[in-house]
């Protein structure tokens, strides 16, 4: 399977050690999860809330559930999969603090990412056109938007200092291209987090 | 047995039966035997064994899952999923489909001649379970050489039994397709099959059970189960769609009891065509079996550990108009499945039809099955 796996996800895919057990939260049609069972072995189970993408998913063999991050992590046992992952749907939950909670309770580290609301673009948009921002990454308008917390990455590098989560990894993006960490709040497009308690 | 001698072997192949010596021990305490067993297999078992599926039947199916009934003249009742070109196909599956122990399609039933008596066993049958339905298939699939199923596969009560293979028969079951089902009867579900049962009953004709001698049988008492169970499977958006308040063959109200209404005309056709090929005792036998169904029951109380021993992947789906078995039904499964860390797939699909959907066209579903079925070969 050689699809084109968004930038975020390429990273992850990148990242995750041969042969692990992972559990893929908001997998979408499991693209990132068919490409670690097909490139490095990985025993890896998804969970997505929509039912067309569960079906494409399971139409190529893979393990996924219908189910909702917010109300169906809990049904996981403790340190069950070796990386729980959650790719651009932090800012899609209800309590997206206690959705990292449970991911780091199933997984030993947790993958997050997430487009980084501060970007300079967006804050353009927001100081100079008085409307909330409408970007090539955020393409939705306000009242349609799956996105019901907007975060930054200073807010949750906040959130992880809060909770005394340790973070093992971080990596910033604009477009496909990793860029600095430096002013990451006001340049990059997606933040990707490795966590673990 | 080699699998180019397939066709030599009366095993094999449309409408077989087979009298097996048993005794097969049942829940209840009793045990059946001999036991009869009818049912059909389709392609061919390969050298290693490995392509065998089991196909289980819901409550008034049969083992005519992808060839004409011989009664009905109907294409068999899953030729949708099964068949050549569909995602469970004789060309690359050996597939076996038996008709449940408690019927009245070939397999040992309550008509059955009990050899003590040379009567039928009417209601001294023993009652059943849906284990002992899958105990029954696991003799057969003895009988037929087949040690290791790649997939058991069932919609509603067919479904129950394709859960229960892996709880009895850990090392048996690679994968398991569970289609609008549950991993127990509720209230809702034992009360609905009780009106059935009572209609049977209050039925001038049932006598007991022993109706069998002069071919009176209580056909008024089944047609009304069946009419009753027939609106369970429907969702009430699909009546609506279909019949509306619509009136059958007349332009008025009649002000009488006459089938006014298209929707009690139909029922009325449901169940007389229904009485027609199914056997009132074995319809109390086998909604018995379904309300004695509770997985968990069985093992102290908790799902997750009837699925412990198994090493099998599991693909759950439910369709979202179907009351009968609804999503939260195999959501139930799901969670025990995901603590026990089981391989396992749910999705909720789409339909109108309530909880015949599944065997009603979808493509979603055979894009699901045939995605699942072909996971397990990656």
């Amino acid at each position: 399977m050689s699809e084109q796996l968004r930038p975020d996800l390429a990273l992850i895919a990148r990242t995750v050690r041969q042969g692990a057990r992972v559990l893929d939260v908001g997998c979408g049609d499991g693209a990132l999860m068919a490409a670690l069972r097909d490139n490095a072995g990985v025993d890896a189970r998804g969970l997505e809330i929509d039912g067309s993408n569960v079906a494409d998913a399971v139409g190529r063999g893979l393990s996924v559930v219908q189910g909702d991050a917010d109300t169906d992590l809990r049904y996981y046992p403790d340190a069950s999969f070796d990386y729980a992952i959650l790719s651009q749907t932090l800012q899609t939950t209800r309590r997206p603090d206690l959705v990292v909670e449970e991911l780091l309770r199933i997984g030993r580290q947790a993958f997050v990412s997430f487009p980084n609301f501060a970007h300079w673009r967006g804050r353009i948009s927001l100081l100079w056109g008085g409307r909330m921002p409408v970007t090539r990454l955020l393409p939705d308008t306000w009242y349609d938007t799956l996105n019901i917390h907007h975060v930054t990455v200073d807010d949750f590098r906040a959130l992880v200092k809060d909770r005394g989560w340790t973070i093992d990894g971080q990596w910033f993006l604009k477009g496909d291209k990793e860029t600095t960490h430096a002013n990451a709040n006001l340049f990059a497009e997606h933040a990707v987090f490795l966590l673990r308690k | 047995m080699a699998s180019l001698s397939m066709t030599d072997d009366s095993r094999f192949g449309l409408r077989r039966q087979v009298r097996l010596a048993g005794p097969l021990p049942l829940d209840s305490g009793a045990a059946l035997g001999p036991v009869d067993i009818a049912y059909e297999t389709y392609g061919t078992l390969n050298a290693d064994r490995s392509n065998a599926i089991l196909i289980c039947h819901a409550l008034t199916g049969d083992q005519y899952v992808a060839s004409d009934h011989p009664v009905t003249g109907k294409p068999g009742w899953w030729w949708r999923l099964v068949g050549e070109g569909k995602p469970v196909d004789p060309a690359r599956h050996f597939i076996v489909c038996a008709n449940v122990i408690g019927s009245c399609m070939g397999s040992s039933g309550p008509a059955s001649l009990d050899a003590a008596t040379g009567a039928p066993f009417a209601m001294r049958f023993p009652v059943l379970t849906i284990a002992d339905m899958v105990r029954a298939q696991a003799m057969l699939l003895d009988h037929l050489g087949v040690d290791r199923l790649s997939a058991v596969i069932g919609g509603s009560m067919g479904g129950m039994q394709a859960l229960t293979w892996p709880t009895l028969f850990a090392d048996r079951v690679e994968s398991c397709v569970v289609i609008a089902s549950t991993a127990r009867h509720s209230a809702q579900n034992i009360a609905f099959h009780e009106v059935g049962r009572q209609a049977i009953m209050a039925d001038p004709h049932w006598r007991g059970g022993d109706y069998y001698a002069d071919g009176q049988v209580p056909s008024a008492g089944l047609a009304v189960a069946r009419m009753a169970a027939h609106i369970t499977y429907l969702s009430e958006a699909g009546l609506t769609e279909k019949f509306g308040r619509r009136l059958q063959g007349r332009d008025a109200k009649t002000f009488g009891f006459d089938a006014d209404f298209q929707v009690e005309s139909y029922l009325r056709h449901q169940g007389l065509s229904f009485v027609e090929r199914f056997d009132a005792n074995s319809y109390l036998y086998i909604t018995r079996a379904m309300d004695y169904y509770d997985i968990a029951e069985d093992h102290g109380g908790s799902l997750a550990r009837a699925f412990t021993a198994s090493q099998a992947r599991f693909c759950l789906v439910s369709f979202d108009t179907d009351w009968l078995y609804p999503t939260a039904e195999s959501r139930i499964i799901v969670h025990a499945l995901n603590a026990g860390g089981a391989q396992a797939s749910f999705v909720e699909l789409s339909s109108p039809f309530g909880h015949d959907a599944f065997l009603l066209e979808c493509p979603e579903l055979n894009r699901v099955v045939d995605g699942f079925l072909k996971g397990g070969r990656a």
